[in-house]
């Protein structure tokens, strides 16, 4: 009869780190983790809180679906661990609106049609809630390289701008038309149609 | 990722005290860079310091009339400074040239300094490489080396340093305020980090427990002649092939005063000033420029797939340099797209 061995080539088992109480005021709730340090931002999101909105695509920061905003800012939950975010405010696609009333990008990706598969929307949509709290893209091509941290090969990426730019056009925060119009020749995207 | 302890440091004494105290233990700010090779089993870690509660988030004036940028402060809110914007526009385009949005909203300016190399090589646990591994040898050399150095390469390692933002740094004359076991010092950014030779596990001079508290850049900041070049294989979110900060200052069409430094092609930002010296006193021409070009790239040595890298640099320091003398940039609308002209 074969002896199975706890640990690998001989090695003795390593013992593990003590897990750690982290606050986290999530969506406006307030939470207190008991966690392991190396539990990412996004681990304990999904894992342990059950806000599964949020999703873990490359786990490297390459891709963006994990995108929430910490303190207003967006950030790559996969990178960051969760012991790094004691007293934080965080706000996840579950907190940016409900369902008898969507945040005004929420409506604006419904009516552009701006959806990629479920994976990547959520992070996409927060990401421009992290541009439009910036307020620095003000031209399309602005808004593109201010969403390039979210990828995706859907090629869904047009309507998205389109969204994006027709919450910026209503809260006022683009430039005159030209400006981004110009930029739309150049881009092969229709522009949005400033509110009459 | 392996088994790690965490604590939060309030105070910097703390921090150096706490990383004495464990061997192998890291300093963690953003992280972005960090809990990346963590994942990926390069960095093993079994204790972290966190620094973002040391308070050395603050961008300020310095009585020389230079600006001090807290090692805790952002890419993003260093970018976005307003003091940056008008007074170091350069080290504004090479931050925002680097990385994504929600790196930057992590990612700290002395984190930057620290980020690791992005060869291939290092990043493979299953192949050698003497920066992860000492002795063990370099797969780049004779490997798939389209990423890698042509300046100051040895036959140990012909890694990069991947940042944008320290190419700014490096033209700016930025001087790095460390703090360790030892007390506090300063050291000049051409001297931060170092060429392999046959120690590239050692990116830099820090000695060991040292932490960075603050860039502090001098009060010359090249606002009116500047160019940031970055060239790479998609327009946005990746790392430079090859990417040229240029500076000047001009009396009319004569250049008094010139920096330049790049990126993508060596272990450190490459700065040299002999090629910088060079340009002053010169009509700032295409033919002035590209004799400075030719002597940068004079000891250039490329290594198959990157070759071609020794021109595309060539280039991109007469461009860099033309953009940075007639400064038709468009800087107010489009910003972001300067650095792909």
């Amino acid at each position: 009869m074969s002896q199975v061995t706890q640990a690998p080539l001989g090695r003795p088992p390593v013992a593990l780190a003590p897990t750690q109480p982290v606050r986290l005021n999530i969506n406006g709730q307030d939470h207190t983790l008991e966690i392991a340090p190396w539990t990412t931002l996004l681990d304990a999101l999904r894992e342990y809180l059950d806000l599964t909105g949020t999703k873990k695509g490359c786990d490297h920061g390459q891709c963006g679906a994990c995108t929430v905003l910490v303190d207003g800012k967006r950030v790559n939950s996969c990178l960051s661990l969760a012991v790094m975010h004691d007293d934080s405010h965080i706000q996840t696609i579950e907190g940016l609106g409900t369902e008898d009333k969507l945040s005004p990008l929420q409506q604006a990706f419904i009516d552009h049609d701006a959806f990629q598969c479920g994976y990547c929307t959520p992070g996409q949509i927060c990401s421009a809630q992290g541009l439009l709290n910036e307020g620095k893209a003000k031209t399309e091509a602005q808004v593109r390289e201010l969403m390039s941290g979210n990828v995706c090969r859907c090629g869904a990426y047009s309507n998205i701008l389109s969204a994006v730019m027709e919450v910026l056009t209503n809260e006022g925060l683009i430039l005159e038309d030209k400006a981004w119009s110009a930029g739309a020749a150049n881009q092969n995207v229709a522009p949005v149609e400033p509110p009459k | 990722m392996n088994s790690f302890t965490f604590t939060q440091a309030m105070a910097v004494a703390g921090a150096v005290q706490d990383k004495a105290a464990h061997p192998d233990a890291a300093y963690i700010g953003g992280g972005t860079n960090l809990i990346d090779l963590m994942k990926e089993n390069v960095a093993r870690p079994t204790h972290l310091i966190g620094l973002k509660k040391l308070g050395l988030d603050a961008i300020e004036a310095l009585p020389d009339g230079g600006l001090r940028l807290g090692a805790l402060a952002t890419n993003a809110d260093t970018a976005w400074h307003p003091e940056v914007e008008s007074r170091y526009p350069l080290l504004n385009q090479a931050i925002l040239a680097g990385a994504s949005p929600q790196l930057r909203n992590m990612a700290t300016d002395g984190g930057n300094l620290m980020q690791r190399t992005r060869c291939y090589y290092f990043y493979d646990l299953a192949t050698p490489c003497n920066k992860r591994e000492p002795g063990s040898g370099c797969s780049a050399i004779g490997g798939y080396n389209r990423v890698c150095g042509i300046l100051g390469t040895s036959d140990s390692c012909i890694a990069t340093h991947p940042s944008d933002m320290c190419v700014a740094l490096a033209a700016l004359d930025t001087v790095v305020r460390v703090s360790g076991p030892n007390g506090e010092r300063t050291i000049q950014f051409e001297d931060f980090h170092r060429l392999p030779g046959d120690q590239p596990e050692r990116d830099n001079t820090l000695e060991p427990g040292e932490l960075i508290t603050s860039l502090d850049l001098p009060a010359k900041g090249f606002e009116k002649n500047f160019s940031y070049l970055k060239l790479r294989d998609r327009t946005s979110y990746a790392f430079a092939l090859v990417s040229v900060a240029a500076a000047m200052e001009l009396d009319g069409n004569t250049i008094t005063d010139a920096r330049l430094a790049l990126g993508g092609v060596a272990h450190k930002p490459w700065r040299d000033k002999e090629a910088e010296a060079m340009l002053v006193g010169q009509p700032a021409t295409a033919a002035t420029f590209g004799r400075v070009a030719a002597k940068v790239l004079e000891g250039a040595k490329g290594y198959g797939a990157n070759t071609f890298k020794i021109e595309l640099a060539r280039r991109a320091i007469v461009r860099a340099l033309k953009q940075a003398t007639e400064m038709n940039q468009v800087l107010d609308t489009n910003a972001f797209q300067n650095s792909n002209p």
